[in-house]
């Protein structure tokens, strides 16, 4: 009897346990909900954040394939300063340029900003997310410039630009079209400027900043005849640069979906599929161009074409449609051909193609942006805008690194000497080559 | 004694590695060199630019071999070695005034 009421008992509390618990935690329910959903959001800007951060071993891989293997080491010095120097300048300076309270030029305040200030006490974590993302953007920036300037510059000089690109130029030009996305609001943003992910804001600043650079420097030695023709300076390893390009593509699939900064309704499978389009088409096209021109499929063009596609999607990844981005893409890989020849043609020498890849391209892709057959059904931009938009950036971020270069050379001297620049970089600026054991191919006479 | 240094395509190395071994021919030294004869090098474009590959890798063989091994050797490096096409390669023999084998002092045919 006793055996039985006990039962009844507990079968009374199974039935009333979950309707009392659900009518007591239904507010909770919803608030907790919505925390996870947040939580969701950031948990999804780091992984991107962490994709982005990748590229920069894509950026080294191919900058170090696409030059001699003489200046290898300074090549891999380049890319971790930028993002060391970057990661650090980024923060102190160009986050409260970029996105502090703005003029619409350019933002002030917010200098080392520390989220877990009280000013910031209702979601700290948010903030850390967006600030490693955008970390990682800047820094994407800066060292695009490296490949452009390889094999002649001095590693002190390039420092000092390295500076001004991450505290100054990249986030002032940033804060046109990305300031809203905290507390700017710049002008771009204002004329209905469309660049989702950073085909201009991110990947045309670094192209136009490395033509200023490879203009002030200067060819390599040996690299055009006194008779117009040019030769060949080839890189010293394909696999690396093969690898390199695979990881920055792997790396755009968080630049590119990640610049949701959240869930989004699951855009980002969207944004990732019509990316990954892109590039496929900007490699085939450069490929098949350069096998009909030069009678051999080129690898160091194919590879540039799948960069070429990627960053020509960068700024209409949200807004094109799949056929759309296969289009962008293959004109992308076309256009960075023929860009690649045309510089050689006027005798600005960029080891690694990063002009034609990422300003050239970029410059398309923003463009593109205003294309309506390229795009979803009402996504479609503004010509005018757009055309604005592109300009302006030009002409921002390649006078300011001009003049900065010029400043750089004047005051401290922007080229090796000839004597360090034959024997090779690592040797004359690091005093190590970068394939001991290797010695009979690397290195110069040694003159030092 | 006479030395044998034949020029050969990379290819060529495990068909004349076989052929001397079984012949008798104990030692042999490879090494990894670079050049071009009459062939000369052939012409390649990377972005655009036009260059030439003079140098194109090869492997230099050598072995010292007793005077009356000499025609063998020859016999099975070339047949080894030929392809019939450009760039097979060359052989060039040259007498050898004395040979020592360092561990024991053995002298001539003995060092080899």
């Amino acid at each position: 009897m006793k055996h039985r009421r006990s039962l009844l008992m507990l079968a009374l509390f199974a039935l009333l346990m979950p309707v009392t618990a659900f009518a007591e935690d239904t507010p909770n329910l919803a608030g907790q909900v919505r925390a996870l959903s947040n939580h969701l959001d950031w948990l999804w800007t780091c992984i991107a954040a962490f994709l982005v951060f990748f590229m920069q071993a894509g950026f080294a891989l191919v900058e170090a394939g696409f030059t001699r293997a003489k200046n290898v080491v300074n090549i891999l010095m380049k890319n971790v300063m930028d993002f060391s120097l970057g990661s650090i300048l980024f923060w102190a300076i160009g986050f409260g340029l970029m996105f502090g309270p703005t003029n619409g030029f350019f933002g002030w305040g917010e200098f080392f900003v520390n989220p877990s200030a009280e000013a910031y006490s209702e979601d700290p974590n948010w903030m850390y997310s967006f600030l490693i993302f955008q970390t990682v953007f800047a820094a994407t920036a800066a060292t695009i410039v490296s490949g452009a300037m390889a094999e002649r510059t001095q590693f002190r000089s390039y420092l000092i630009y390295t500076v001004g690109i991450t505290a100054f130029i990249y986030p002032v030009a940033g804060s046109w079209a990305w300031g809203g996305l905290w507390h700017g609001g710049g002008w771009l943003e204002g004329l209905g400027f469309v660049d989702f992910a950073g085909s201009t804001v991110v990947h045309s600043v670094g192209g136009w900043a490395a033509l200023a650079g490879a203009i002030v420097l200067g060819p390599r030695r040996g690299k055009y005849n006194t008779d117009g023709s040019m030769n060949a300076l080839v890189g010293h390893s394909m696999p690396m640069a093969a690898l390199g390009v695979f990881i920055l593509w792997l790396g755009w699939f968080g630049f590119n979906p990640g610049s949701t900064t959240s869930m989004d309704g699951g855009n980002f499978a969207r944004i990732a599929f019509v990316t990954n389009l892109s590039a496929a088409a900007g490699a085939l096209v450069s490929m098949a161009i350069s096998w009909m021109k030069f009678g051999k499929p080129d690898i160091s063009m194919t590879l540039n074409g799948a960069l070429a596609g990627l960053v020509g999607i960068t700024a209409g990844c949200y807004t094109m449609s799949p056929v759309g981005a296969l289009l962008v893409g293959a004109i992308a890989g076309g256009l960075v051909f023929f860009s690649v020849l045309f510089f050689d043609k006027i005798r600005i020498d960029d080891p690694v193609g990063a002009v034609s890849v990422h300003g050239v391209c970029g410059a398309w892709g923003t463009l593109a942006c205003a294309i309506p057959a390229v795009c979803l059904p009402g996504e479609a931009g503004s010509f005018s805008t757009q055309i604005i938009g592109v300009a302006a950036y030009f002409a921002f971020t390649f006078v300011a690194a001009f003049i900065l270069f010029k400043v750089i050379d004047a005051v401290f001297g922007l080229r090796v000497s000839a004597e360090e620049e034959e024997d090779g970089l690592d040797i004359t600026e690091h005093g190590i080559i970068g394939y001991n054991d290797f010695q009979l191919h690397t290195g110069g006479g040694f003159h030092a | 004694m006479h030395k044998i240094e034949a020029f050969l395509r990379p290819t060529a190395l495990d068909a004349v590695q076989d052929g001397l071994a079984q012949i008798g021919i104990a030692g042999m030294s490879v090494l990894e060199v670079r050049g071009y004869g009459r062939q000369r090098g052939h012409r390649e474009i990377y972005r655009g630019a036009e260059y030439t590959i003079d140098f194109i890798p090869k492997l230099k063989l050598e072995i010292v071999v007793k005077d009356a091994d000499v025609d063998t050797a020859m016999e099975v490096i070339l047949k080894a070695a030929k392809t019939g096409e450009v760039g097979d390669g060359k052989i060039f023999v040259s007498p050898v005034s004395q040979a020592v084998r360092i561990r024991t002092g053995e002298q001539a045919d003995e060092a080899l």
